[in-house]
C-alpha cells in the first residue's frame, strides 16, 4: 500500500460518470439479464408451490448467531474470513443476537454450567431455526467426555439438524455441513425429534430425592434449573 | 517427596541438585519455626510450613528474599492429608524457585489464605477450594469458581463420586452495589456468557455508574471441561499430548505441547536431540504468530466492531501460517506434534519446497506489519480508544502474576524463552519486547513486536536446518514405550506460552499416569487483574481492555 500517490482512476478525469444513468433510462436495464432471465424467455412469471418457494428462500438466505464457545470457533471464524467465506453460500454474516439469527453452529464443549445458557439462547432464537453441530465435542463430547464437567453432546440440551466430525472440522467440513443444512432446509426437511434429557424447570417442579432436599434451602422455587446427570446420558 | 514419614530427607541429596543459585539453608533460617520440614522436588526446594504460618512464610519470601512472583498455587489430596503447594519465583531471575508446601489434615482442610500476600493467590486458592476442597482462613471470597456454585461434593478430590447427579441453576444476577446509593443509581450489566466481545464463554459482571465501570467481577466455568482430569488419566508416553492443543486454542498448540514436553522430560531424565529442538522452536514460534494474529484480529474487532479488513486480513494472513504448520503437522490446529524426546517427524519432503514457503511468508511479514500500522496503530481513532485506557501498573501486574505480552506492555522485563532457557532460544538472536506505555495500545503494540521476533527466531532456525548434516538429523531420542518416573517426585516447568507463563506441576505415583496434573494458565492470572484496569473506565474501554489481554478461554477454565 503506497500513500504518496493517490489512486489513478480518481484523478484520471473530472468528467461527470453517466454509465450507470444511462443503463437506467435506457429501455432494458442489461444489469438484470441474467441467464436465469434468459431461460424463462419472455414470460418472466414462474410457477410454484408457496411452501417450496419459501424453503428455497430460507435455505439461500441464512443468517448464522456469533456464537464462540471453543477450539472449533476459531475454524469457525476462519470459515467465515476470507479464502473459505461461508458468505459465498448465501449463509455468512454473523448475527450478535439470538433474536436475529436463523442458524445456531455449536462449535465446542458444552459443560454443565453452559448447558442452561445455550438452551436460553436456543430459546430465544425465531422459529424457524436450525442447529449445526461442529466437531465431536458438541457431537458427543469428544475428547472430553469422561470430564465430570461435560454434556455429552449438544443433543442433549437441544435438536440438532447436522453434524460435523472432526477435531476440529476443517472449514471445507464446516461449508459441507452448512450446504448439507440448506440442501435439507430447500427439501423443507427439519431436524428430527430427538431426547432431550436436559430441560430448563423450575426448582419447585423438580421431583424431590435426596439432593433436593439438600439444595432446597439453597436456591429458590421459582429459580430455574437443569439436572446434569454425567453417568446416565449415553 | 513425602514428608512427614522421611525427616531425613534434606540430607539424602539427589543427584541433580534443583538449587540454581538459591541459598535455601539462609532461606530455611529465614522462615524460622514455620517450617516443619524441608522436601526436595525436581525443580526448587519446598518448605513444609505450619497450616496457620502460611502469610508469614509467603510474605518474609517476598519482602526479604525477593520472591515476588507466586507462579501457580496446586492443591492436591494425598491418602492421609490435604496439601497446598505454592510455587514462588522471581521476576528478575525465574530460576530462581521455591516452594512452600502447606499440609492439612484430611478431616479439618483448613489453610491460612496466601491472598493478603499476594493478590493472585485469591483465584487460585478458589479453584484449589472448587476442585480439591482445601479451605482458606481468611480468604476475602471462598466461593466456587470454576464449577456452578450448586455443585456437590469436590472432583479432583479421592473420594469424589462422578455419576451422582447435579442440578445447575439459571438465576438472574444480582447488582453487588445495590444499596451503596452514595453517589448515584448503580446498573448491573451482564456481559456474556455469549456475547461478542468476551471472546468465547466468559461472563463479566459489570456495574455501571452512568457510563462509568463501578465494579467488575468475571464469571469463569464456562468452559471447565476437566483437563486437568483428562491429564490425570493419560499415560505420560502418548495419551497426555493431544490434550495442550485444546488448552490455548488460539493456534498456540504446539507451545502448549512443550509446556508438557518440558515437565515430562524432566521428570523422565530425557535429553532431546539438537535437531529436534531447533524443529520445535521454529514451529513453537509459527504458533507464536498466528496465536498474536488471532489477538489483534479480534482486538481490532472489538475496537472496530465489524469484520472489516483488519479481522480479514489477520485471519488471511493465519490462513499462510496454518498451511506451513498443516504442512509440517498434518493438521490446521490441533497440531499434536511434539512427543516426548522430539517430534514426531521431520519436516516434509521436499525440504527445499517448504523451507521456500516459510522464507516466502517471512519475507512478506514486514509489508504485512507495516500494513497493520497503517490500518490499526497510526489510525487516530484507535489511539483515543486505547491509549490510556486500562492501564496496568506494573507492581500491580506483579501483584496479580500477570506475565506475557501483558506484563511486558507494562515494563516488565520477563521472558522465560530468555530468563529461564529451554529449546534453542538461547542460541538465537533475538530480543525481548517491552514497552512502558501499560495500556492497550503497548499490549497491542507489543504483540505486534514479538511477531517481527519470532520471525526472525523463525529465520534462524530454517537457516540451522537447511545446512543439518542429513546423517544428523535426529528427530527424537530413544524413549521408552511407558514410562514409569520414580514414585512422590514432583516437578513444575513452565514455559513462554503465546499469553504467558505457562506452567505444568507433575506429581508422579510410580505408575504410567500423573498422579496430579496441576495446569498454570496465564490467562487465568492476566483475567484476574481485570477489576484493577477497567474499573474507573467507561465501558467501552473495559471491552478494549478485555480484548487487549487476549484470553482464551479454554485456557482459563482448562
Amino acid at each position: 500500500m503506497s500513500r504518496e500517490k493517490p489512486r489513478d482512476d480518481i484523478i484520471d478525469t473530472t468528467a461527470p460518470q453517466t454509465k450507470t444513468r444511462e443503463d437506467r433510462m435506457s429501455e432494458v436495464d442489461s444489469r438484470f439479464n441474467s441467464t436465469l432471465r434468459e431461460a424463462f424467455g419472455s414470460t418472466p412469471f414462474i410457477l410454484t408451490k408457496f411452501d417450496s418457494f419459501m424453503n428455497w428462500v430460507r435455505g439461500s438466505s441464512m443468517f448464522m448467531l456469533q456464537f464462540g464457545i471453543a477450539c472449533c470457533s476459531i475454524e469457525m471464524m476462519h470459515t467465515y474470513a476470507v479464502k473459505h467465506d461461508l458468505d459465498r453460500f448465501g449463509s455468512g454474516v454473523p448475527r450478535a443476537s439470538p433474536r436475529q439469527a436463523d442458524v445456531m453452529i455449536v462449535p465446542g464443549t458444552i459443560v454443565s454450567k453452559f448447558a442452561p445458557r445455550m438452551k436460553r439462547v436456543y430459546d430465544q432464537m425465531p422459529e424457524p431455526k436450525f442447529v449445526v453441530n461442529m466437531g465431536s465435542c458438541s457431537t458427543s463430547g469428544g475428547p472430553f467426555q469422561q470430564g465430570y464437567n461435560v454434556v455429552k453432546g449438544t443433543e442433549e440440551v437441544i435438536p440438532v439438524d447436522i453434524h460435523i466430525p472432526g477435531c476440529p472440522p476443517r472449514p471445507e467440513a464446516l461449508v459441507y455441513g452448512i450446504a448439507k443444512l440448506q440442501e435439507r432446509v430447500r427439501n423443507g426437511e427439519t431436524s428430527p425429534v430427538t431426547v432431550k434429557p436436559y430441560e430448563l424447570e423450575q426448582f419447585g417442579d423438580l421431583e424431590t430425592d435426596e439432593l433436593v432436599e439438600k439444595l432446597a434451602d439453597d436456591i429458590d422455587e421459582e429459580s430455574l434449573v437443569m439436572r446434569y446427570n454425567w453417568a446416565d446420558s449415553p | 517427596m513425602s514428608q512427614t514419614e522421611e525427616p531425613a530427607d534434606g540430607e539424602a541429596e539427589p543427584e541433580e541438585s534443583p538449587a540454581r543459585g538459591v541459598d535455601y539453608d539462609a532461606i530455611e533460617g529465614l522462615l524460622g519455626d514455620a517450617v516443619v520440614s524441608r522436601e526436595t522436588h525436581r525443580n526448587a526446594e519446598g518448605f513444609v510450613v505450619r497450616a496457620d504460618r502460611v502469610q508469614d512464610a509467603l510474605s518474609s519470601l517476598k519482602e526479604e528474599a525477593g520472591f515476588d512472583h507466586l507462579s501457580n498455587v496446586t492443591a492436591q489430596e494425598y491418602a492421609d492429608r490435604f496439601e497446598s503447594i505454592y510455587h514462588l519465583k522471581k521476576y528478575d531471575d525465574p530460576t530462581e524457585e521455591v516452594s512452600v508446601v502447606v499440609p492439612t489434615p484430611r478431616d479439618r482442610p483448613v489453610s491460612q489464605s496466601a491472598e493478603p500476600v499476594f493478590r493472585t493467590a485469591d483465584w487460585h486458592e478458589r479453584e484449589a477450594y472448587d476442585l480439591v476442597g482445601i479451605e482458606y482462613d481468611e480468604h476475602p471470597d471462598l466461593r466456587r469458581i470454576l464449577l456452578p456454585e450448586t455443585w456437590q461434593g469436590h472432583p479432583l478430590g479421592r473420594d469424589y463420586n462422578q455419576d451422582k447427579p447435579q442440578i445447575v441453576t439459571f438465576e438472574e444476577h444480582e447488582n453487588p452495589l445495590a444499596d451503596d446509593h452514595r453517589d448515584a443509581d448503580t446498573m448491573l450489566v451482564n456481559i456474556g456468557p455469549h456475547h461478542p466481545a468476551t471472546h468465547g464463554v466468559l461472563h463479566l459482571k459489570a456495574v455501571l455508574d452512568g457510563e462509568t465501570v463501578a465494579d467488575v467481577e468475571s464469571d469463569i466455568g464456562y468452559l471447565h471441561r476437566c483437563e486437568e482430569q483428562m491429564a490425570q488419566s493419560g499415560t505420560y508416553r502418548h495419551q497426555i499430548m493431544p490434550y495442550p492443543d485444546r488448552w490455548d486454542y488460539g493456534s498456540a498448540g504446539i507451545l502448549n505441547e512443550w509446556a508438557y514436553a518440558r515437565v515430562a522430560e524432566d521428570l523422565n531424565d530425557i535429553e532431546v536431540p539438537e535437531y529436534a529442538q531447533v524443529v520445535r522452536t521454529m514451529s513453537a514460534e509459527l504458533c507464536r504468530i498466528a496465536a498474536h494474529l488471532l489477538a489483534l484480529g479480534t482486538f481490532c474487532l472489538d475496537i472496530y466492531g465489524d469484520f472489516t479488513a483488519i479481522f480479514m486480513y489477520a485471519m488471511r494472513d493465519r490462513e499462510v501460517v496454518q498451511n506451513i504448520l498443516e504442512d509440517l503437522t498434518g493438521q490446521r490446529m490441533m497440531f499434536n506434534y511434539l512427543r516426548l524426546g522430539g517430534v514426531v517427524w521431520d519436516v516434509p519432503e521436499p525440504r527445499e519446497e517448504f523451507f521456500a514457503q516459510v522464507r516466502e511468508f517471512l519475507a512478506d511479514l514486514p509489508n504485512r506489519i507495516d500494513e497493520y500500522h497503517d490500518l490499526i496503530t497510526e489510525n487516530e481513532l484507535f489511539q483515543l480508544r486505547t491509549v490510556d485506557t486500562g492501564v496496568l501498573e506494573p507492581e500491580t501486574a506483579k501483584e496479580y502474576g500477570v506475565t506475557g505480552p501483558v506484563a511486558r506492555a507494562s515494563g516488565i522485563d520477563y521472558d522465560l524463552r530468555r530468563d529461564d532457557p529451554y529449546g534453542y532460544y538461547e542460541h538465537l538472536d533475538w530480543d525481548v519486547i517491552t514497552d512502558d506505555g501499560k495500556d492497550n495500545y503497548s499490549r497491542l503494540l507489543v504483540r505486534m513486536r514479538e511477531v517481527e521476533q519470532s520471525a526472525r527466531i523463525i529465520e534462524q532456525c530454517v537457516d540451522l536446518l537447511e545446512d543439518w548434516d542429513e546423517e544428523e538429523r535426529e528427530i527424537q531420542a530413544n524413549v521408552p514405550r511407558t514410562l514409569n518416573p520414580e514414585p512422590d517426585a514432583e516437578v513444575y516447568r513452565a514455559v513462554e506460552g503465546a499469553k504467558g507463563e505457562l506452567g505444568i506441576y507433575i506429581r508422579s505415583d510410580g505408575t504410567d499416569t500423573p498422579a496430579r496434573f496441576k495446569i498454570r494458565s496465564p490467562c487465568f492470572s492476566n483475567l484476574q487483574a481485570l477489576p484493577e484496569m477497567a474499573e474507573g473506565e467507561y465501558v467501552p474501554d473495559l471491552i478494549a481492555t478485555l480484548g487487549s489481554l487476549d484470553i482464551i478461554l479454554g485456557e482459563v477454565d482448562r
